[in-house]
Parts: C-alpha cells; structure tokens; sequence
C-alpha cells in the first residue's frame, strides 16, 4: 500500500527538563488510542526505570501514530522523543534532523529556561517548524499569558495560535495533535533516490539484533535489501522493516522516503549502526551520506572498580551489554595499585556517567569503587610531543612537562535576576571567564560563561541548584583547549601513595582541595589498631596531612546468658564488612571514603 | 560432632525473667509479675528440671531478678535438680531485696540448699551513679547484702560493675572498685556499658553524658590495673577473679562446654545443637518446644570465644579439635597484633591482653576473615 507522503508528520518534543515532555507523549499516545487506557503507565515512552525515576528521558524513543483530523484525513504521526540532558545533545542533534517539526513545550508556571532556549536554537538550527505549546495550565501558579509574551519576547515566536494544555489532565491535547497536522510540513520525498536513510536511535535486542531506527530522507528500503552504513561501509542484509508503535512493532513491506521506522539486519552491536551515520543500499548506493555524522568522543573518564575482585568478569559482561545499546559509552581494562583490575570508562558527561554507573549496581546487580572523573588533558612535553591524559596514573614527570592545555566549554546560565551575583561568584570559583550577560527578560537573566571542563564536571549542577533554589538552568558546550597550570595531587595512606584518588586540578586550588580531601578521609576512614596519617602531596611536597586516630574500644563486653549464636552473627557482620573493604598495606579504607572524596563540594 | 555423654555433668541456666521495674540499660527479657504467676512459672520449671536426665555440675540462676522470688521458690527449683557434689551454684541477687533493712531474705536457706555463689548488681559505689542507671538501693545496702550472704557461709561473691555509666569518672570509678575488693568480692565482673536499642539508655540517648569510647577504653584499663594490683586475674574480657575464684559455670560458655538453659529466652547448647526458649512467658508456661538455633561448636565460635579468654587460643589444640592447619595468614596476623602490644604470640598460643580486649572485635573479625 503506497503511503501518502502529505499525510506524514514527522516531529518531537523539545522542552526544558520537567516541562512536561514525556508526560504530553503519553496524552498523545492516549488520545490517538494508540494504547489502551488500561495499558497506560506514566511516561509510557521512557521505559527504564531509571528513566521514570529521573524524571529524564536518557535514550530517544519514537513511535508511529495515527491520527484522524478534523479534515476528515487520517494522517501518520512519527513523533520522536529525544533525550533530555546537555551529556546527550548530540543524540539530540540527530532527532532533530529526522523530523520537520518540533513541539516546543514551555512550563505556565516557569517559562523560559535553558534548555528551552538551547533547543530551540538546535531545532531552528536544523530548519524545523517549531510549534510552542504552553503546558501546566492546571497548576494554580501558571501565568500562560505572561509565559507566551516571553516566548515571544526571548524566542520571537508567534504565541497567538500556542495551544495552552494541561498533560496532565488531557485539557486541550487535541488542539496540538490539530496544530502539527495544520503546522508542521509533510516530508519533502523522493523515492526514486538511492536510498539515504539517518539513523537516530539504535537498540539492541536478543532476538533481533540490533534495532535501526531510521528517518529514510530518500529512496526505500525493504527486507533482503543489502544494507550499507555509509560511515563504516558495513554491510547487512535486511530482515525486517517496520513502524514502532506503541505496544509493538508493526512489520512493512518496505520503508520509503518521508517515512519514520525501524530496520532490523542482524547486527551484533550498536556500534556497527552508530546514532547519525547514513543507511544505504549496496545495490544503488547514494554517492555522499546525510550531513552532520560524527562519532562522538568521551569527554569524562574515571575508572570503575568491582568492590569484590571477583566480580571483574561480571563487570566486563555488563559493561559489554551496555555498550550494546550505547556506543558513546567506551571501556579498557585499567589496573590500579590500590584498586586492582578494572576498567577506564568513557562518558559522554558527568550524568552519563551517574546513568551507566546506576545501572551497573542496580541491573547487573554489581558493587563498584569509583574514582574521581577527569576530562582529557593535553601535556605538552619539553621533548616536543604532546600526550592526552584522561588518567592521573599517567601524568607525566612534572620535569618532562613544557605547558599543559585543559578543555574550556561555552555556558549558559538562565536564571531569576536576583541570584545573578551567587551564580557569578560561584563561576568565579570554578575559575570561569565572563563573556556577557542578557537580560532576556526584567527578570531574568541569561549569563555567558567560559568554565572549564573539569570544574563542571564533579558538581557545578548540584551547586548550581542549591544557590538558586533550583530556578536557575544550565547548558554548556565543549569549545576549545587552553592553556593551564595543572598540578597532580597525590594521597598518601600511612605513607603509601593511593593510586585510585590521585587527580589532577589547577593549581591555584590544589592547597584548598588537598585540605578538604584530607578532612574527608580522616571523617571516612573508620579507627583503626594504629594511627593513619593522611598526607596530600605534589610530588615529593606534603601541602595537607590529617590523622586518623588509633581505635581503642570495639568488643562485646557482656557474652554470657549463652547466646552465643547473637555475638557470632555481629562478629560475621564485621568480618563481612571488612571483606568489602579496600586494603591499602595495612590501612583498610571504606568504599565510602572513596565516594566522600568523589563528592567534594564548596561546602565540603 | 561427638555424641554427649549423659553421665558428663553438664551446666544449667535457670532464667528467672522478673525484676520489680526495668533498668534503663537491661534489654534482657523481664518484667515485673503478679505472685500467682511466679509460682506458676516456678511449677513450670521444677517440671522441666524433675525431667531432664542430666546431672549438673554448675547451677546459675540470672535474670531478671531470681531474689525477686525468694528464696524459697529458689530451694524448691534447687530441689528437682541432680546435681553434683562440688557443683558450682550461683543465685543472682539484687541488694534491694537482699540487703534491705525491713525484708528479710534467708541466704541462710540457700546455702542449705547448695547455694555457695552469690553475685550482686553493686555496678558503682557512687549511689548518683546507681540512680542514673536506676538502682534503688545505696552502696550501704549492698554491703549489707554482701555481709548477710558472707555470715550464712557465703563466700564466694562475686560484683558487678559497670564501666561508662553517665558521669563516671577515673576517681569515681576507682572508688567503686576499691569498694567492691574490700567488700570482699572474690569475683568481679566489670561490664562497658552497651547502649542497646530497645531500653532507656538507647532511645533517649540525649537524656545523658555519657563518657566518650576513647574515655571508656581508659575507665577500662584503669580498672584493669587496679584489680591486677589488688590480686585478681582478667580472665576474661569482663572477668577479674582471685586466683580459684573464675565462674566454673560461665567458663562453660566460653570453652563450648554443655549447658541446659531454661526458661523464656534461656539458650542451650547440647551435643552440638544450640537452641532457645522463645522471649514470652506465656508461650514457656504453655509447654513450648526449644527452637533451633542451629549447629554450634564450629571453628568460628572456638576462635571467638578463645579469645575471649585470658589463656587465649592454642592452635595446637584448635587445629587437633578441627583437623585442620592455620594457614600462615592467621599466624602473621596473630604475630601482627603482638607486635603492636595487643597480646602475646609464641608460634602456638595467641592471648590478648587488656588493650587487645578491648579492640577484640576487630581481632576476632579479622582472624575470622582469614579462615575463608
């Protein structure tokens, strides 16, 4: 059956973090009847746990709906959620470009924030047709009309058509499903084309392989096809195509071009079919691929850990099937001297990382040790080389350094005009450069930052949220490489250098930094039979030491009435409880003491 | 496991599960009864004694409070029980209802009956002290307690005190143990206050200053050496005896001797089976069974309770009982913690010493961790 190509709409949802994005997808989902009411579950689309409990969508999503107008035509809607977070802009990039049109969702009750603005830029970027939606107007605080003059103020958006809903309650829901028929462009299509098809997602399956979700731009594609990835120039022969819907996928004969759908060619890993590369055929190949492919490069390391030795294969199992289904996630086996085997992982962000580490506790059910994340530093040596470290273990003899470069990023902070002077102190200590800042509004404020990589990556967000009550945003991109006078920061346990908390930091903050650490350890490490000095040092020169005093008192001073099976069970507890300890020589040092390290704040 | 030799005299625990009110730090289980009950509960546990076949060389009654019966009930118990001719038989008792003035308690009676160890909750001298922790009675009517149970024959006392009362002191303290020596006591037993969660103490916490760990770790040792002074041996963690003196029945415990327990929450532990009563009178008046508590007599148990002990763990004798050899991790460990002071180590025989008590969980937990 040939489609009509006018009656495609292809479009996401592009919002602020908690404005409602997943939530409209469900009352699309509904009203479409593409789900029974009985079948729904809140935020249908964002199916990991993890996803629901975040309240963030962390993989892109689509799914095919059809939906009778008041024209009387039944049109096909392909809306494709696009994950949530700056760690994922690039996977953002790639919906976009799959769609014509974007519904840009902005809160009654808050307005415009950053992402609202970052998105809209990338969906303007990529020529969308962007469709503003005023959502939350059940809430007692929603104020759509100031909210609508903003958008119009800030974005320069026409609000005079902007559907004012509520998700939550389906008020007005129709009038957007009414608004991307009326609005948004069917795909321009040619099937004659060679076939040129952009990959925006891609998952993987135990059955199927890995599951191509693909926007075909031109040409068609169908089972028995020779698929072609045009980036690796791997070949597959095509199994099935289809549309995803709701509850499962409906297998076609064929996708062709205007078309949102999936491909499925027994491909082992994602990354053989990587977000962004273009899909070809083998037999009449389209002599360039769609613009904007990159491979994405990690740009937050740490080294991940077993707490049991034991477990290293299962982490390297579960680290393998992650990277199924996420080819930004990179992995090697590392060894630290303190830590034993594990593995130096590569994020995308500091939330990719949180995400990845979650799911490595919680679904693979694994204890892990983390150690402090660090960017990729650039070490230009006195020889004339340069080397990229991503590990403080491998940081060079400071004598063989000639300069050092760190990573530099553009950010932006949105923020209510009275916390402009905490945010601007706050940028000031994670050693920012001010660029300039609008007033987008009386009251609000948009403040351009440069801040180093490594100063946002531990818990500028956190601190971000805490000064400002959580109404400031934040979006940040990655620029350029400066130069910086890096030092590395050595721990000292009783005198031997602890490999996994070593990290490398501007030097105008390592004294601070060194006296922090040392206070956390002595609050973290528990007494033991001997005293523990705590030493932090740059080279062979202690600048901060602690000491963690000698225990004197842990015994079960009554044992009679003949319960001895009670203190058996406690001293097994302890015995258990030092078995998950990290032995360092004869120190022994909580998991614990690693994470408090980990999370070192302003105020910590 | 070895079968029990029924005519070995084994240990017997008579838990009398009644106080006239509650201590703030006793989470042991007890409350406070009608007479007709105590009677009731007596007849209870005269049957179970009457029926058991085996004979006792060491009778203890605990608590609660067994004085709170009387000393007639006790008697009568004391009436269905075989047991040896040199049998070690201890009554705890509270001053309270031993020593007072106007009550007259008949120690007389129970050394009759074969009762030849008293032991006394003195806990401190300082009667601010005692209150803090709910005693009603003055030093004065624990000594007179002690006197009365000395002059029907009594003489092998023992006393408790306690180590981290709120607002205890190294003077007070030493008070306290000067106290109980010239009281006469031939045993001392000298508890760190545990705050439990379900008393008092653990749930208003707030309510009291009590010494710090590092402030108790001192009370400690101070008491330590004082006893050692005066002649006692610490032979157990909490244990001071003049030499003869050490609780025959106690040491069962601790050396994985046989031992019958009864009444609610009572443990036993019998050819290599330990079980309990459960914690409810009433289910206990009802006849209940034991429960299971499963296997005991394990290599674990030996090594914590060894070291409970002054004599401290001979491997000679842990690897003929287990059949097995340390593995060289255990024996560097055990010369690790003699190095730093905590004990001595001869190659076959670890003890601990006053400071390696006093961290002996960590020791215990440590070497426990070398046997997986």
């Amino acid at each position: 059956m040939a489609i009509n190509k006018d009656k495609i709409r292809n479009f996401c949802i592009i919002a602020h973090i908690d404005h409602g994005k997943s939530t409209l997808a469900d009352r699309l989902l509904e009203k479409t009847n593409s789900v029974a009411l009985r079948d729904m579950t809140d935020q249908l689309l964002d199916d990991m746990d993890l996803e629901r409990e975040r309240g963030i969508t962390i993989k892109a999503h689509a799914v095919t709906l059809n939906y009778r107008a008041k024209d009387g035509e039944e049109y096909l809607l392909n809306l494709i959620d696009t994950p949530g977070h700056v760690d994922f802009n690039y996977e953002v990039s790639r919906s976009l470009a799959a769609c014509e049109g974007a519904i840009l969702i902005i809160d009654a009750t808050q307005g415009v924030e950053a992402q609202t603005l970052a998105n809209t830029y990338l969906a303007l970027d990529h020529d969308l047709e962007i469709v503003p939606v005023i959502n939350k107007i059940d809430l007692p605080s929603a104020d759509p009309d100031r909210v609508s003059k903003e958008v119009e103020d800030v974005i320069g958006l026409d609000c005079s058509e902007a559907a004012k809903i509520s998700a939550k309650t389906g008020e007005n829901v129709e009038e957007v499903l009414e608004q991307i028929v009326k609005f948004i462009p069917s795909p321009e299509a040619n099937d004659d084309l060679p076939c040129r098809a952009l990959i925006f997602d891609s998952v993987y399956d135990s059955y199927k392989g890995v599951i191509v979700y693909v926007r075909v731009k031109e040409g068609r594609i169908k089972p028995g096809d020779t698929m072609r990835l045009m980036a690796t120039g791997a070949e597959f022969t095509v199994v099935e195509t289809g549309y995803m819907r709701a509850r499962m996928p409906e297998p076609r004969d064929e996708l062709t071009a205007g078309e949102v759908g999936y491909i499925t060619a027994s491909i082992k890993t994602v990354g053989d079919a990587r977000v962004g590369d273009t899909v070809t055929t083998a037999a009449n190949p389209a002599s360039q691929p769609l613009p904007g492919y990159r491979k994405v490069n990690p740009m937050v390391f740490c080294g991940i850990y077993p707490a049991d030795g034991a477990d290293y294969e299962n982490l390297r199992e579960a680290l393998e099937k992650l990277q199924l289904n996420d080819a930004s996630l990179s992995f090697e086996p590392e060894t630290s001297g303190a830590l034993g085997f594990g593995f130096r992982c590569g994020f995308l962000g500091l939330l990719h990382l949180e995400i990845i580490q979650e799911r490595l506790e919680r679904e693979y059910d694994l204890d892990l040790v983390t150690t402090v994340p660090s960017v990729v530093y650039k070490i230009n040596l006195t020889d004339g080389t340069q080397v990229e470290i991503d590990n403080p273990t491998h940081y060079p003899d400071p004598a063989n350094i000639a300069s050092c470069e760190e990573p530099f990023t553009d950010a932006h902070i949105y923020t209510p005009a009275e916390y402009v002077g905490t945010i601007m102190d706050l940028c000031q200590e994670r050693r920012g450069v001010f660029k300039n800042m609008d007033y987008i509004t009386p009251e609000r404020v948009d403040i351009h930052y440069e801040l180093p990589l490594n100063e946002i990556i531990y818990d500028f967000f956190d601190s971000l949220k805490s000064r400002t009550r959580g109404y400031a945003s934040f979006d940040y991109e990655i620029s350029d490489y400066r130069a910086s006078k890096l030092v590395k920061l050595d721990v000292l346990l009783n005198g031997d250098i602890i490999d996994a908390l070593s990290f490398i930091i501007h030097s105008d903050k390592a004294y601070s930094k060194a006296r922090k650490i040392a206070e956390k350890l002595k609050d973290n490490i528990p007494r033991q039979m001997f005293e523990i000095p705590i030493q932090i040092a740059i080279g062979g020169k202690i600048i901060a030491r602690e000491t963690v005093k000698a225990m004197r008192k842990d015994v079960l001073a009554k044992c009679y009435g003949g319960d001895i099976t009670r203190k058996k069970k406690l001293l097994e507890k302890q015995k258990e409880g030092k078995k998950r300890m990290r032995h360092f020589g004869t120190v022994e040092v909580p998991q614990e003491a690693f994470m408090a390290v980990l999370k070192l704040d302003d105020d910590g | 496991m070895t079968m029990t030799d029924k005519t070995k005299p084994i240990g017997l625990y008579i838990h009398i599960p009644f106080c006239r009110s509650k201590c703030p730090y006793c989470d042991f289980y007890s409350f406070s009864p009608r007479e007709e009950l105590i009677d009731e509960y007596t007849k209870r546990v005269c049957e179970e004694l009457k029926n058991t076949h085996h004979t006792f060389d060491t009778v203890y009654f605990g608590g609660g409070t067994p004085s709170f019966i009387g000393e007639k009930r006790i008697t009568e118990i004391l009436g269905n029980v075989a047991f040896t001719n040199n049998a070690e038989i201890t009554v705890e008792c509270n001053p309270s209802d031993t020593g007072d003035k106007e009550r007259s308690f008949d120690f007389s009676a129970l050394a009759q009956a074969g009762v030849n160890r008293i032991s006394m909750g003195l806990q401190s001298s300082s009667d601010s002290e005692r209150r803090a922790l709910g005693r009603r009675a003055g030093k004065d009517e624990v000594l007179r307690a002690v006197e009365r149970a000395q002059n029907a024959g009594i003489d092998n006392i023992s006393l408790d005190l306690m180590l981290g009362i709120p607002g205890q002191t190294a003077e007070s303290l030493k008070g306290s143990v000067d106290f109980a020596v010239s009281a006469g006591a031939r045993h001392i037993s000298a508890y760190i206050l545990k705050i439990e969660e379900n008393t008092f103490f653990g749930r208003h916490p707030e309510k009291y200053s009590f010494p710090s760990d590092d402030e108790t770790a001192d009370l400690y040792l101070k008491t330590a050496e004082a006893l050692k002074e005066k002649g006692y041996i610490h032979y157990e963690i909490s244990n001071f005896a003049v030499p003869g003196y050490e609780s025959r029945h106690n040491l069962k415990y601790w050396k994985l001797d046989d031992y019958l327990g009864t009444g609610p929450a009572a443990h036993s532990f019998i050819g290599g089976k330990r079980s309990f009563y459960p914690a409810d009178i009433k289910e206990y008046l009802a006849g209940c069974e034991r429960i299971c508590d499963g296997e005991g007599g394990g290599e674990d148990e030996y090594i914590m309770l060894s070291l409970r002990l002054r004599e401290g763990l001979d491997l000679d004798k842990y690897e003929e009982r287990y059949s097995k050899t340390v593995n060289p991790g255990f024996t560097e460990k055990c010369r690790l913690y003699a190095d730093r002071g905590f004990g001595s180590f001869d190659g076959r025989i670890f003890s601990l010493n006053s400071r390696g008590f006093l961290i002996s969980n960590t020791v215990i937990s440590e070497l426990l961790a070398e046997l997986d």
